[in-house]
């Protein structure tokens, strides 16, 4: 009885510890996630509602003006554009990365290791000037045209920037290694044996890889899919620098309601959009891993 | 097929480093075009020694970037610890809402957390740009170290307790420098991605107080000059020594894992 009392005692004694512990290490990431993530989303959500005040600023009273106008021709159209270019960066960078990556994975480890740093590199490099190359490259007397000029005599330089080509480049640019790195990590983990049992049994090169190497990679693709189209889907500074505001997507709309056209509660009201295109794809990206591992056990 | 793959592997290599390297040439150019030869010229670096506007920009981006760092460092790292060595009732939630902030995109982040600081009466200046810095690197560094105490033994503390070290003792002498590499490796990822980071910068920070890639993108948009490819050969070497101490204190960390597991 007494020592039934004694470790009572002395379980909740460790469990105070460890809830108290416990305590110091979340209350850190909890307050500042709640104050500075949080609660920024609700002002977001907040102003999305309010109407647009005559010099700058807001005017408190609610409206759904903001939402109706989303479904105005020109900013569907605007949404369109954004989603369709992210779509097709998505997709250029897995056809450039998918081969890339099954390359490098069964690369020799020793060469293996500088190839990925190789990859890894742009991914520190400051964007900024990731995309100021572009306009080095793209620009009317820019590399490009000149190069394309000593080649061709009689070469009429073409207006390659600020071009809708020029952001989708420039996007491609921007995020491939984003690709590249989840798909070598799928591929690099793929049980090599799987092929050779595939080819045992009779199928081809090219069978054993649609069916056994791609579905296995197949949280690679997923994952290397979402890195890119997420980020492309609401970029700003590639279409603002490549495309010199001449083309306009959804990023750079938001951007100009803060910026210029002083219409906060509208330009609130897109980035709640553009959230919920995002989380709409989060959700079917973790659907799409959850049947994908059902489907392996 | 394999020569298909290879020239796939040439071509993308070619793709990623042929704009980088034509910077860099460039910024060696000394004509008044940014993308037309005339000859050698170190001009270019010379006049950034002179440029005030981008020191003060210098200055303020490793002020923001060092203080954000050191933040996201302590709180990620503590948060990367909770997730892993407890099992706590809103642990999967909380997982979840941590990465929230690197998947939605930069934009969504900055202008909530503008129309926030506008609400409450915070008034725009370097703090407001640490504090939003801190939301996204909290989530890097979490990740991070999380990687690194997922692969490590927990046997060592054990035996540490076993030999009588309290809690405290055991958590310095032990856990803090079996994840160190860890650590620093988050820290250095996180202040990269202070540095590099334009569009949060952009809608946080007050007038005047203008940060190294808000000045590089004003330089952008209203008058490109062949200093430009200069400072972005500097800030090019500089990633190029980040990522190198990066992997240097992760290849650290593989080997050590390879220790403990003999």
């Amino acid at each position: 009885m007494i020592l039934s009392v004694i470790t009572v005692a002395s379980v909740s004694k460790t469990n105070m510890r460890r809830n108290y512990h416990l305590l110091i290490l979340l209350f850190p990431v909890v307050f500042w996630l709640v104050c500075f993530f949080l609660l920024p989303l609700v002002s977001v959500f907040i102003y999305s509602f309010l109407e647009r005040g005559t010099y700058g600023g807001v005017q408190w009273n609610f409206t759904l003006e903001n939402y109706q106008r989303l479904f105005d021709g020109l900013y569907l159209g605007i949404l369109w554009r954004s989603a369709s270019t992210a779509l097709v960066c998505t997709a250029i960078c897995l056809l450039l990365g998918y081969p890339f990556a099954y390359y490098l994975a069964r690369y020799k480890p020793k060469h293996r290791s500088i190839l990925l740093l190789l990859v890894v590199v742009p991914f520190w490099t400051n964007f900024l000037i990731r995309t100021y190359a572009w306009i080095l490259i793209l620009r009317t007397e820019g590399l490009l045209n000149s190069l394309l000029g000593s080649v061709f005599p009689n070469w009429s330089p073409l207006e390659l920037l600020n071009t809708p080509f020029a952001v989708q480049i420039g996007l491609v640019y921007g995020y491939l290694p984003f690709m590249i790195l989840p798909l070598y990590a799928a591929l690099e983990q793929l049980d090599m044996s799987l092929l050779e049992a595939a080819q045992d049994l009779g199928a081809s090169p090219r069978r054993a890889f649609w069916h056994v190497t791609v579905p296995l990679s197949l949280p690679g693709i997923l994952a290397g899919s979402m890195l890119v189209f997420i980020p492309t889907v609401g970029a700003f500074l590639t279409p603002d620098l490549l495309g010199g505001g001449k083309v306009s997507y959804i990023g750079n709309v938001i951007e100009r309601q803060f910026k210029t056209a002083r219409d906060w509660p509208f330009g609130s009201s897109l980035s709640f959009m553009l959230m919920g295109i995002v989380l709409v794809s989060t959700v079917l990206y973790f659907r799409a891993l959850q049947q994908d591992e059902s489907k392996a056990t | 097929m394999k020569r298909i793959l290879e020239v796939n592997i040439g071509l993308v290599f070619l793709f990623l480093y042929v704009p980088i390297l034509a910077v860099v040439i460039f910024s060696f150019n000394s004509g008044e075009q940014i993308s037309v030869w005339e000859g050698f010229t170190f001009g270019w670096y010379a006049k950034l020694f002179e440029d005030e506007a981008l020191w003060r920009a210098c200055r303020n981006s490793l002020m923001v970037a060092g203080v954000a760092t050191v933040i996201a460092t302590v709180i990620g790292t503590a948060a990367a610890l909770a997730i892993e060595r407890y099992r706590f009732r809103f642990r999967t939630a909380l997982v979840r809402y941590l990465y929230l902030p690197i998947i939605i995109p930069d934009i969504v982040l900055a202008i909530a957390l503008l129309t926030f600081y506008v609400q409450v009466r915070i008034p725009l200046g370097l703090i407001t740009v640490i504090i939003a810095h801190g939301v996204f690197n909290i989530a890097y560094v979490t990740i991070v170290v999380r990687a690194r105490l997922q692969g490590y033994d927990n046997t060592l503390e054990e035996a540490a307790r076993d030999l009588g070290a309290n809690e405290w003792q055991t958590f310095w002498r032990i856990t803090l420098p079996l994840i160190a590499s860890g650590i620093i490796g988050g820290a250095l990822l996180a202040f990269t991605l202070s540095i590099d980071d334009f569009v949060i910068t952009f809608f946080t920070a007050g007038v005047g107080y203008t940060t190294l890639s808000v000045h590089i993108y004003s330089l952008l948009k209203f008058g490109i000059t062949p200093k430009i490819n200069a400072i972005s050969t500097m800030l090019l070497a500089n990633s190029i020594v980040f990522i190198l101490l990066f992997l240097w204190f992760q290849g650290g960390a593989t080997t050590s894992k390879k220790q403990n597991a003999q």
